[in-house]
């Protein structure tokens, strides 16, 4: 599974977490219908999602999830579709609607960090698919729920989005693509205390940033998602980008059980692991494997490197502010007026310089921080597609045994006068056969497109990595030379 | 070796601006500075080497002037605390700036203290910092006898008397206004180390970071590792600037700044330690006149007497007081905004060199995209 390893929380927490974490503001509490039994523990009132659950469900036939509201227990229809390694439902490939492919050029990815619109997704598309720029603006409070806006501006969308229509997007595209090895981006983390604070209207710093950090990771997830040539051709992709009404029923329920889901597939799979012995007879898939576990060892050490930093950034500001306050208080009471005025000056240039190093401590952040954040889970989605290749090897290898058998026992059975057991045999070794041909191209399919897709994710890597050190680069010079014009206005003035 | 230092004035044969603590040597647990000035009759220089516990030696021997009227009041340029090889945390704090940096600051801090001994009027007169200065043998460590700060303990009830009224408003002014900025000075100190040791922890993260990111080279002939390999090389460059860069801004924060607030806090301390002593003086005083009041004609002329020693201690104190107050303020705001323009200019200096360091990183990364 595509999410991140560091979501496997024990059961209740993880029911718990996607109550706060699933909408950026709640609703009132509304009374809730088909609450499945097993989610009785959870905090109700906030779990609102408006109208009816049950009309709510388009019939996409893609949806898997369509049934899962009703009743969510271990037995569930989905269950299968999580543990279950069968073929995916019939992926055809979709041309996208056209009207939506003008060419539009040239329109620069807005800064990650300032908006000032409200609670929209804007998105332009134009080109071809590499051109999509994707913007998620600054939430705003939703006191009910909202009539979606969409705003019609040349292939312009402006749709609204609650984080569980992320999560349930994620989940969608995680249950199609990622067993037949696409690497699918991992959407964003839930958080119990950031939303929780955000939900008691707290209006405080660290509730400002926790918003904003929702809001950009949001923004790069879908980034990611749309840059992806076979996922951006997923029907529930345009859906989401596009459609004013999204169902959203679907996700909640299905995610929470779906968590729990996980955490057992997890369980299961570190056991399978270490019981597939697989034959590599393909040294670029061992050679591969060992180097994602080499990066996924160092880019958790750089995520812990900057984060120190962005640690001692911070701390930096709040020393600088209080020095500044210091330095003014000393300005007061100097009775020498030049020399009052000088250190008055410098308390201002230490505020400045404050404010200065607070953004450098967001760029910082934003930019590596989180790019090394993104990429460590995105590793964990590519080491889920080496494991499902294993597993799908494993299950061809596992045909091929059956196969083995039941050619034995039709071989005992040629001896004895059973006809129809012998028919059955033999019917039942067909099914094999072709069970075994099947098993051997979804190995070589699945190993084909993994290959594609680590080609794809390597090259993204570099790119992505470049852009944002340029970026990063870009704040340094431009921090400096405020901190020059800061430093220098007080010179000159005395 | 114990040399005779005798309580007669002199005359300083070297520029008082010329000396200079040139280096720090350490032996253990030693440390033994160099200090050289130039002679006045331009005939060359003299070269000491001194330890921390001839700075006291000197100090004791200006303190104990008794006989010099006026001398308690003073104000007696501070000596840095005792500097540790293997320092305490306590004794860290104590040094505040003096302990950053390998020893640059706290040397400079003891230049600034001779530099000030010498140029006083009074002070230089004491045959003492001759000696300090110029003897080649160490000045000798026997024991001084007492001093005016010996008498003066920080007994409870001498620390009432910082708060007694004053006849003169001048000097109640300036003790009133010595409490604040004392006060101020102090905490700005202390919020500026804070600054200064936040901007090291910063340098020595990015120098994990840097570090770290040369473990994500890989070898291998994959082009497209190859290219990761180098956007890490390159990153960690800029990681090594930007550290540089912080030491710099830590290091000029220190050596104008710093060492300037850091010298103004002592200084104003040393300022009340002045006017503590003469209030104590005026409290002797008001004692003495009381007495002479109360007194039974027998002791009466003894008295007399004790109350006209004590009014001519007290005229000549607060002469004197006032002399050294006007050069202090004087002397000051001068130093300061010294400090000042050191550090916006040095600031300027280092954040031009760094935006250009930047640049240039960034155009390699824009050539290699």
């Amino acid at each position: 599974m595509a999410d991140t390893a560091r979501d496997a929380p024990p059961e209740q927490t993880d029911f718990h977490e996607l109550e706060d974490g699933e909408e950026l503001f709640p609703e009132p509490a509304t009374t809730q219908e088909s609450q499945p039994a097993s989610l009785a523990a959870e905090d109700i009132s906030t779990n609102s999602n408006g109208p009816k659950q049950d009309s709510l469900f388009d019939d996409d036939p893609e949806d898997l999830f369509a049934e899962a509201t009703e009743e969510v227990s271990l037995d569930s229809p989905e269950r299968d579709v999580l543990l279950s390694d069968g073929p995916s439902p019939a992926i055809t490939p979709i041309t996208p609607p056209t009207s939506v492919i003008t060419p539009r050029i040239g329109h620069t990815h807005d800064d990650m960090f300032t908006h000032s619109s409200f609670d929209e997704i804007e998105e332009e598309e134009g080109g071809d698919s590499f051109d999509i720029h994707i913007s998620v603006s600054d939430p705003e409070k939703v006191g009910e729920y909202m009539t979606s806006m969409s705003l019609f501006k040349r292939n312009e969308f402006a749709v609204k989005r609650r984080f569980s229509d992320f999560l349930g997007l994620h989940s969608k595209l995680a249950s199609k693509y990622l067993h037949i090895g696409y690497i699918v981006p991992p959407a964003p983390e839930k958080s119990i205390v950031g939303m929780t604070k955000v939900k008691v209207g707290k209006e405080d710093q660290s509730s400002n940033e926790f918003v904003e950090k929702r809001r950009s990771a949001l923004e790069r997830y879908l980034m990611r998602t749309v840059k992806h040539p076979i996922l951006l051709k997923d029907p529930d992709v345009l859906q989401f980008l596009e459609s004013s009404e999204l169902p959203r029923a679907v996700s909640t329920q299905a995610l929470s059980s779906a968590g729990l889901l996980r955490m057992v597939n997890k369980a299961a799979d570190a056991v399978n692991k270490m019981t597939i012995k697989m034959n590599e007879s393909d040294a670029w898939f061992e050679e591969k494997q060992q180097h994602f576990e080499n990066l996924d060892v160092q880019l958790r050490k750089l995520h812990t490197s900057v984060e120190s930093l962005v640690c001692h950034r911070k701390e930096l500001s709040v020393n600088t502010a209080q020095f500044a306050k210091s330095a003014a208080m000393l300005g007061n009471s100097e009775d020498h007026t030049a020399l009052s005025r000088a250190l008055s000056q410098l308390a201002e240039v230490e505020e400045k310089i404050d404010q200065l190093h607070q953004d450098q401590a967001n760029a910082d952040f934003y930019l590596f921080s989180e790019l090394l954040g993104d990429y460590v889970r995105l590793l964990t989605a590519v080491k889920g597609v080496f494991d499902h290749r294993m597993k799908t090897w494993q299950k061809w290898q596992d045909s091929q045994m059956l196969l083995q058998k039941k050619r034995e026992a039709e071989a005992k059975l040629q001896f004895t006068n059973k006809p129809d057991k012998l028919q059955q045999a033999k019917d039942e070794i067909k099914e094999l056969e072709g069970k075994v041909q099947q098993g051997e191209r979804d190995f070589e399919q699945i190993s084909k497109t993994i290959r594609k897709e680590v080609s794809r994710f390597e090259k993204e890597r570099v790119k992505d990595f470049k852009t944002i050190i340029i970026k990063y680069l870009e704040s340094l010079v431009q921090t400096q030379q405020q901190v020059n014009k800061t430093v220098s206005d007080i010179f000159h003035h005395n | 070796m114990m040399e005779e230092v005798k309580e007669t004035a002199s005359v300083l044969s070297v520029h008082d601006d010329s000396i200079k603590v040139t280096e720090v040597l350490k032996e253990g647990d030693t440390l033994t500075f160099i200090i050289v000035s130039q002679k006045l009759s331009g005939t060359g220089e003299y070269h000491v080497d001194r330890t921390y516990e001839d700075f006291e030696w000197l100090q004791q021997h200006l303190f104990s002037q008794g006989d010099v009227p006026g001398i308690q009041g003073v104000i007696f340029p501070p000596l840095p605390a005792k500097p540790q090889v293997n320092a305490s945390p306590r004794s860290i704090k104590q040094l505040g700036f003096l302990a950053l940096g390998e020893c640059q600051p706290y040397c400079k801090a003891l230049e600034t203290f001779l530099q000030q001994v010498a140029a006083h009027s009074i002070l230089s007169k004491n045959k003492a910092v001759e000696v300090f200065l110029t003897s080649s043998d160490p000045p000798g460590r026997q024991k001084v006898k007492k001093n005016i700060f010996n008498r003066l303990s920080q007994a409870v009830e001498e620390m009432r008397k910082e708060g007694h009224k004053d006849v003169d408003e001048f000097f109640q002014n300036e003790r009133d206004h010595n409490l604040i900025l004392t006060g101020c000075t102090k905490t700005a100190a202390e919020k500026f180390l804070d600054v200064v040791a936040t901007e090291q922890k910063i340098a020595v993260a990015c120098g994990h970071f840097s570090t770290a990111l040369h473990l994500c080279v890989e070898p291998g002939e994959d082009p497209d590792k190859q290219a990761f390999s180098r956007v890490c090389v390159k990153l960690s460059e800029v990681f090594e600037s930007i550290k540089k860069n912080m030491t710099s801004v830590a290091e000029n924060n220190v050596n104008t700044l710093g060492l300037g607030l850091d010298l103004e806090s002592r200084y104003q301390e040393a300022e009340r330690e002045m006017l503590f002593r003469r209030t104590c003086k005026l409290v002797e005083l008001e004692n003495a006149q009381r007495n002479v009041e109360k007194a039974k004609p027998v002791k009466k002329a003894a008295m007399e007497e004790v109350k006209k020693a004590a009014e001519t201690e007290f005229e000549h104190t607060s002469g004197v007081a006032k002399q050294e107050i006007a050069r202090f303020q004087g002397a000051r705001v001068e130093m300061l905004q010294q400090a000042l323009v050191g550090w916006c200019e040095k600031q300027l200096l280092t954040a031009k060199e760094s935006a250009d360091q930047f640049n240039q990183h960034l155009e390699v990364f824009r050539g290699m995209a």
